[in-house]
């Protein structure tokens, strides 16, 4: 920040100070811009507030240090809010401050459950193990700088359509590399994680980015053939049988991460995108239909062939009952014990026990969530979700070409997937993955790669935004410009 | 292509709709069931995280207590007398309990209606929930000179007061130390409790009320009671054969030690009480019918339990099935199918003690609130009449005669007037005997009554009266001493 731009108006609006920088010549800063900034601001102050909760709760009294922590977040995603500033302008103000808010909660929450494993180690006089939130906020870091080279990097996601095919290669490769020897390792029962030196990365979530910028550029291209009508059969459109061969493929993929890596969650994941982005190019119900008419003969036989299946829909469907609680059902059933403790209103931040719940900082962090903050609580965090899928889904409908739509709806209901399948596991909704929760859940990959999904979202939904050079008398910035006239752009068929 | 991403929007939303129902269904309907699962560890650490009140003898000193911890928990639960009080008030463990500690839970943590008041003030203050306090019956000196006399042998000894049903001692041996088993520290409380629970000895077993025995000689003071009640009197003569054929079988039932009651033929009914004559009493018991035997035993309580009782206990049986003559001959002189528990016959004692009144036995005699005020205290209360107070005065006397000049000799207090009956309760061939004795002291109005068990305490040489009545005598001694 080396040249401040003169001071404008009263000194005290700090928004209104810094509402012209940095952005590029000859670009009009939208006012929503500040909006951005303002709801950031929020962001850092629900982080500092439950944080110093923690804190007041474990410790008794709140030292500085909980400000400092505070406004290190809060100048953290400020940098990532002047980089949307700088290259992307006209983009979603809303995504950024929802994505900040529910990274700052979890790392409050991470950090919580550092503290509870020191007390323990301290009371029990054992080594007191490294706390894993610096770590943390070191990945926050790190994918706040992945964030920006997104979007400094990519101008013009329509570029991405053109390296399809390598991404599909790519994307295939990082999805198979945990099943090599050597580089892959296996961590709880599932191998879908890479070793490299000290460092573990769990490429699948990269590959699910790569991927769906394959499955977008490949449909693209192939969308037109694929909605082509064969016959029509129970009042529904069926394709012709040599146009499957795409979906057949992913389904196949995806059971082969199923049976290679036994990582039930991301073949689940990987599908539902595939078959999202694909009824979104065809327009074709009849492809849902098939999909998970494939996806219910795939699990049929993959509970008749693999044990880990069973056991896992064993200790869903009978997790209190024999010895399922203590053995099978143990991490589901302290889980469901951490929401009931919390019950409605939560035992308050600090003051509950979730260190009791096993993987209370990565998969099962959401039941760490559901006795501090109760059900309140959980109802903020998923409704904070279901506002960053809908802002995404809104992206879809404005983009103004094919792929830009195809892609933002995958990447935004592969989000709605992924908290479903994670929190639905966690709350015994459906049978438990192992999934991590975005942007809260302790975990480098995860969080690295959503933040690029949302620079994704950011630098396509600023696409549509900014003024159509096609309708230059749509007022500039206007989003009911947008959203009122008929946006079918593209016609399909 | 924007109608598919609409209808995707709409899938998206029914998704989070879903988990928005389940997070209500699980998190404000569901949660209390789960908070009281049984594997639901949180329940009890919840608990330990409150000041719980503290259980205390007769007199206030406690024996079980709550002291902060300096562990992940804020208390401990100690036990300063470890093994004397483990039957009584139990332990309180991270996933178990037992004793006072299991059935007064409530009250001691803090949760009890009773302590609503206190509650509410709480609330107000802000201050921690705390719980209310037990002060028990039980009486120091009682309770370890029973444990002293009785020893390493197995078995159990009560002792109550007969005028109000007050349990003074309550020993069951062997018996654990709770500490253990009160533990915070998960491996060193399961330890514990594996080595308790596969000990064959079975520590954790309350024998005195938990546990049945064949009463032995000790049931003839039931079926004198039954004999006296159909009119017979002390003095009166019923037949004592050397030998008595049982009916309907080609058993013979022979005296103990071949012994001789009276003239061999014929005794009186004190006299074959007073040398616990097995002839005349299976004889009496057959003339008396199996229906008067069980009317009496069922008046002195078997075949039931004591209600409300805050301890594990198991009813003393007397068979409920009609028996035949060589049946109820056994049954008459405590063999066959009866069952009694130490704190039944101690309550035999005590009634015939008492005029024929059995006081309803009771362990917890007050609750204090966290201010230590008393919220509630126990009132005797008549329980049952299973005799008569005739009946009962000439019981009183066989009993005396028995310790006098009979086979309990050794439970004479010098100074004292005592009364008792011994028995040896077979219990299988082979098998060393069970040494029985009951009775109270002083004999006329007295203050205390007692029943002793040792296991296989008969031996090859030992009777109840050998074994089984010193015990009774250092008991009743130490309980005069006490309470006179």
């Amino acid at each position: 920040m080396t040249v401040l731009p003169p001071l404008r108006g009263k000194a005290v609006d700090l928004t209104g100070t810094f509402a012209r920088f940095p952005v590029p010549a000859g670009v009009d800063l939208p006012p929503y811009r500040r909006r951005e900034l303002s709801l950031l601001l929020f962001a850092g102050l629900l982080a500092t507030a439950a944080l110093a909760a923690v804190v007041l709760a474990i410790d008794g009294n709140i030292t500085l240090s909980v400000f400092a922590y505070g406004l290190g977040f809060s100048a953290l995603w400020g940098m990532a809010h002047l980089a949307v500033r700088r290259f992307a302008p006209a983009a979603d103000p809303i995504l950024l401050p929802l994505v900040a808010a529910l990274n700052g909660l979890g790392l409050v929450m991470i950090y919580r459950l550092d503290l509870a494993k020191i007390n323990a180690a301290e009371k029990a006089g054992k080594k007191i193990p490294p706390g894993v939130a610096p770590l943390q906020m070191v990945w926050t870091l790190l994918a706040l700088v992945v964030f920006v080279l997104v979007l400094a990097i990519i101008r013009d996601h329509k570029e991405l359509s053109r390296y399809a095919y390598t991404a599909g290669l790519i994307g295939l490769v990082f999805l198979l590399l945990p099943a090599m020897p050597l580089v892959g390792a296996t961590i709880n029962g599932a191998r879908l994680w890479l070793r490299v030196g000290p460092f573990t990365f769990q490429p699948s979530e990269i590959s699910k980015i790569i991927l769906m910028i394959f499955f977008a550029g490949y449909l693209v291209n192939k969308r037109e053939v694929l909605s082509v009508v064969s016959r029509s059969f129970l009042g529904m459109h069926f394709p012709r049988a040599r146009d499957l061969g795409p979906v057949l493929v992913a389904w196949l993929a995806s059971l082969g991460v199923l049976i290679i890596e036994k990582d039930l969650g991301s073949s689940l994941l990987f599908f539902g995108m595939f078959l999202v982005i694909l009824y979104v190019a065809t327009e074709r119900a009849s492809w849902v239909v098939i999909g998970l008419g494939l996806f219910s003969l795939g699990a049929v036989i993959s509970y008749q062939l693999f044990g880990h299946v069973q056991v896992r829909v064993d200790g869903w469907l009978h997790a209190f009952d024999g010895d399922n609680p203590t053995s099978t059902s143990f991490q589901l059933v302290q889980g469901l014990f951490g929401f009931a403790a919390g019950g409605v209103t939560g035992t308050g931040l600090g003051q509950g026990s979730p260190q009791r719940v096993p993987f209370a900082n990565t998969d099962f962090i959401v039941a760490s969530i559901g006795e501090e903050l109760g059900l309140a609580g959980i109802m903020a965090i998923l409704v904070i979700y279901g506002l960053v899928v809908m802002r995404g889904l809104r992206t879809a409908l404005g983009a103004r070409d094919p792929f830009g739509k195809m892609l933002a709806a995958g990447l935004a209901a592969s989000l709605a997937l992924q908290v479903f399948v994670q929190v639905g596991g966690v709350m015994r909704l459906i049978p438990l993955t192992g999934l991590t929760l975005p942007f809260i859940s302790y975990g480098g990959s995860s969080i690295v790669s959503n933040a690029a999904i949302i620079a994704l979202l950011l630098r396509i939904s600023d696409s549509y935004r900014r003024p159509d050079p096609a309708t230059p008398a749509a007022p500039l910035f206007d989003p009911n410009a947008v959203a009122d006239s008929p946006t079918q752009v593209v016609r399909t068929t | 292509m924007n109608s598919p991403i609409r209808k995707v929007a709409v899938a998206c939303l029914v998704l989070f709709a879903a988990l928005l129902v389940n997070a209500n269904w699980l998190q404000a309907k569901k949660a209390d069931g789960l908070r009281h699962e049984p594997n639901n560890a949180r329940q009890i650490t919840e608990r330990l995280e409150r000041e719980r009140g503290w259980i205390a003898v007769a007199g206030g000193q406690a024996i079980a207590s709550s002291v902060p911890s300096d562990d992940e928990y804020k208390y401990q639960r100690q036990y300063p007398a470890t093994k004397l009080y483990a039957a009584i008030a139990g332990y309180y463990g991270l996933y178990t309990s037992a004793g006072l500690e299991r059935s007064q839970n409530d009250f001691l943590s803090g949760e009890d209606q009773r302590l609503f008041v206190s509650k509410v003030s709480d609330l107000v203050t802000g201050r921690q929930q705390r719980g209310g306090s037990i002060v028990t019956t039980l009486v120091p000196r009682i309770q370890q000179v029973a444990t002293t006399a009785l020893g390493n042998r197995k078995g159990a000894v009560v002792a109550l007061d007969p005028k109000t049903g007050e349990i003074l001692a309550m020993v069951t041996s062997p018996t654990y130390d709770p500490t253990p088993l009160a533990s915070h520290d998960e491996t060193t409380a399961s330890k514990a409790a594996q080595t308790l629970n596969t000990d064959p000895d079975k520590p954790l077993l309350n024998r005195a009320t938990q546990e049945t025995y064949p009463p032995g000689s000790t049931f003839k003071v039931i079926t004198a009671a039954a004999a006296l009640n159909a009119g017979h009197q002390l003095e009166e003569r019923i037949a004592a054969p050397d030998q008595l054929p049982l009916p309907q079988s080609r058993t013979v039932l022979p005296n103990f030690g071949g012994e001789r009651c009276g003239d061999g033929r014929t005794d009186t009914l004190i006299h074959a009480l007073t040398i616990s004559c097995n002839t005349a009493f299976a004889q009496l018991g057959i003339d008396l019918t199996d229906d008067a035997l069980r009317a009496q035993a069922e008046a002195f309580g078997f075949n039931s339990t004591v209600p409300d009782f805050p301890l594990a206990q198991v009813p003393s049986v007397y068979p409920t099935q009609p028996l035949d003559g060589a049946q109820t001959a056994q049954s008459a002189i405590g063999q066959f199918d009866d069952r009694v528990t130490p704190l039944q016959m101690a309550q035999v004692a005590a009634a015939v003690g008492n005029n024929g009144v059995m006081m309803r036995p009771y362990v917890v005699s007050e609750l204090l609130g966290p201010d230590l005020k008393a919220i509630s205290r126990t009132e005797p209360e008549v329980y049952k009449r299973p005799v008569s107070a005739d009946v009962a005065a000439k019981l009183n006397t066989m009993m005396q005669s028995v310790v006098s000049n009979g086979t309990a000799t050794k439970a004479r207090i010098p100074g004292v007037a005592v009364a008792g009956k011994t028995g040896t309760a077979e219990h299988g061939d082979n098998e060393p005997s069970h040494a029985w004795f009951i009775g109270f002291a002083p004999a006329v109005n007295p203050s205390v009554a007692v029943a002793v068990v040792v296991e296989d305490g008969g031996g090859e040489f030992g009777t109840g009266g050998a074994v089984a009545a010193p015990v009774a005598q250092q008991v009743m001694k130490a309980a005069l001493d006490v309470r006179r």
